[in-house]
């Protein structure tokens, strides 16, 4: 019972925290709070729902695809919604962020409809270890997070390109003197994060089922990760993710899984209050 | 090798520099001098690209560069250790280096570049992997040159590498820069501290609120009345006291 409830909230948990990591990314780089992450998911995740049942495409052809498709959108919102305005003050930069999360959703719902479907898991079956059942989803999902997540950290912390970010995020004035063109960073973060919030959708579907809104409460998770882990370090939000995943999967089965989102609220409003930076967050003096 | 051709330039409305005509010999150093607030910081902006000038030219090497983004221009070899040093903090000694030569097509260089960094900054050789953000201040002051240097500058611009430093490092980190230079590396510097940067500078400008108010060869500066009670006295209005 506890293996089988760990391995599932470690699976959701790694699913919140690739969706936080997508919103710390854009944050750190950036300064700007993307709410519409949760929508370009979604919208992501219809694209390969639409590819498999209207077009016949296999589960991975439409996964590919609906990556391509969530790293074009990662792009245009950062090239055409976001950059005209990077100068702004943060507060706009919310408001357009909040607009863009209506409007996706609006423009969803007129594309795909309103109905709720069921989104295929990536493998059905079960598996026994010792007297635990454990979905052989849960175990590839978390698989495939752990992995992808490697992969990120790796080019975080070793290659060029993830110093760059680094750099970025800590002084973009700098960073430009020393010849890092921060548009193709803010570029590249964007789409990186739009990819990680799709594979969250997708991953995470199969168990909210797919309608235009499955993403809402994702995002809040999300944010709850982030928050919870620490907005100003990469390894924050995935602890964050974790530990939400695993005691709301705990709260969902001993209490009720109705109030997984007022759970995750609390824990936002606690965290805030015993340590406003996050378990692993560390203060950082304002960007300037 | 740069010459600014009565150069303007404003944050929002207010223009800080005010026409600045200047000329850098390949292979000098050139210190550019003045008080807090001369506009010294805003010329360097300027000519790193993160500044458009509203009117005059910057020409490097026979080459227009006014209005080129920053990446272009440190790609042509003009490269800045800011003012206040601003490293990379939370970055790794090493990894402030890395990004140093961003820009840098000859990757396979690297290591041969970071002996010769480590030649000059042998201290820094030992930390390369400590947190920038714990270094002393001397130490960070070194990376921000060192860093600079990563890019293989033909023209090294200074801001400011004597500010807030005890009377030793500055002396070390001078006698550096004035190595570097014999190095072939064409040096821009810009200081408050007069005294010290004359005493390695070829030539010199002394700049006040946007304007060139004085140039010459440093010795000449040095022996210069009024620059000796203005900016190598001790009553100068906010020059460093080292
Ligand atoms: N970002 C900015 N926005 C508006 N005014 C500025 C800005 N930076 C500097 N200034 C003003 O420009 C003038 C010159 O500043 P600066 O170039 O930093 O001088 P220096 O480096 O010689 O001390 C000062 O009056 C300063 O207040
Ligand atoms: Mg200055």
């Amino acid at each position: 019972m506890l293996l089988q409830q760990l391995i599932s909230g470690f699976a959701t948990g790694g699913l919140y925290a690739l969706a936080a990591l997508g919103l710390v990314l854009i944050y750190k780089t950036s300064d700007v709070v993307n709410f519409a992450q949760g929508e370009m998911a979604m919208f992501s995740t219809f694209i390969a729902y639409t590819a498999m049942t209207s077009y016949g495409m296999s589960y991975w052809e439409a996964f590919i695809l609906a990556l391509l498709f969530a790293s074009a959108l990662g792009f245009i919102v950062e090239r055409f919604f976001i950059r005209p305005i990077q100068n702004a003050p943060v507060l706009s930069l919310l408001i357009v962020t909040l607009g863009l999360m209506m409007i996706v959703n609006g423009i969803a719902g007129w594309v795909f409809g309103f109905e709720t479907h069921s989104f295929p898991a990536i493998v059905g079956g079960e598996l026994k270890i010792f007297d635990a059942v454990i979905s052989k989803s849960n175990l590839l999902t978390l698989v495939i997070t752990v992995f992808i997540m490697g992969i990120l950290f790796y080019m975080l912390k070793y290659t060029l390109a993830g110093i760059a970010i680094r750099a970025t995020s800590e002084n973009p004035t700098i960073a430009r003197l020393m010849g890092i063109a921060v548009n193709h960073v803010y570029s590249i973060t964007w789409v990186v994060s739009s990819i990680l919030g799709a594979i969250a959708g997708m991953f995470i579907a199969p168990t909210t089922f797919l309608d235009v809104n499955m993403m809402s409460s994702v995002l809040l998770k999300a944010f709850t990760a982030a928050v919870l882990g620490g907005f100003t370090t990469f390894v924050g939000p995935v602890v964050g993710g974790l530990i939400l995943g695993v005691l709301e999967n705990i709260a969902s089965g001993y209490i009720s899984a109705q109030l997984s989102s007022t759970f995750a609220f609390a824990l936002i409003v606690i965290m805030l209050w015993i340590k406003p930076t996050g378990l692993v967050g560390q203060k950082v003096g304002k960007k300037v | 090798m740069l010459s600014l051709i009565d150069i303007e330039s404003s944050y929002g409305y207010v223009k800080v520099l005010k026409g600045i005509t200047i000329e850098i010999k390949e292979g000098d150093i050139v210190a550019i001098l003045g008080a807090n607030g001369a506009g010294k910081t805003t010329m360097l902006r300027t000519i790193s690209g993160l500044l458009k000038p509203s009117r005059g030219k910057i020409e490097f090497m026979g080459e227009r560069i006014d209005g080129k983004p920053p990446e272009i221009i440190v790609s042509k070899g003009i490269v800045q250790s800011p003012e206040g040093r601003q490293i990379f903090p939370s970055l790794s000694v090493l990894e402030n280096l890395k990004i140093g030569a961003y820009t840098r097509k000859d990757r396979n260089n690297l290591s041969k570049d970071l002996d010769m960094i480590y030649h000059y900054f042998p201290r820094l050789k030992e930390r390369q992997n400590q947190i920038a953000g714990t270094l002393s201040g001397g130490e960070q002051q070194m990376l921000a040159i060192a860093r600079a240097l990563m890019a293989k500058p033909k023209l090294l611009m200074l801001d400011e590498p004597s500010l807030g430093l005890a009377p030793r490092v500055v002396k070390e980190i001078f006698e550096i820069i004035k190595e570097i230079n014999q190095e072939g590396v064409t040096v821009l510097l810009v200081e408050q501290n007069a005294r010290q940067a004359l005493a390695i500078a070829n030539y010199a400008y002394i700049l006040q609120t946007g304007l060139v108010v004085m140039e010459g060869k440093a010795e000449d500066l040095k022996n210069n009345e009024e620059v000796k009670a203005t900016y190598l006295g001790g009553k100068s209005p906010g020059s460093n006291v080292n």
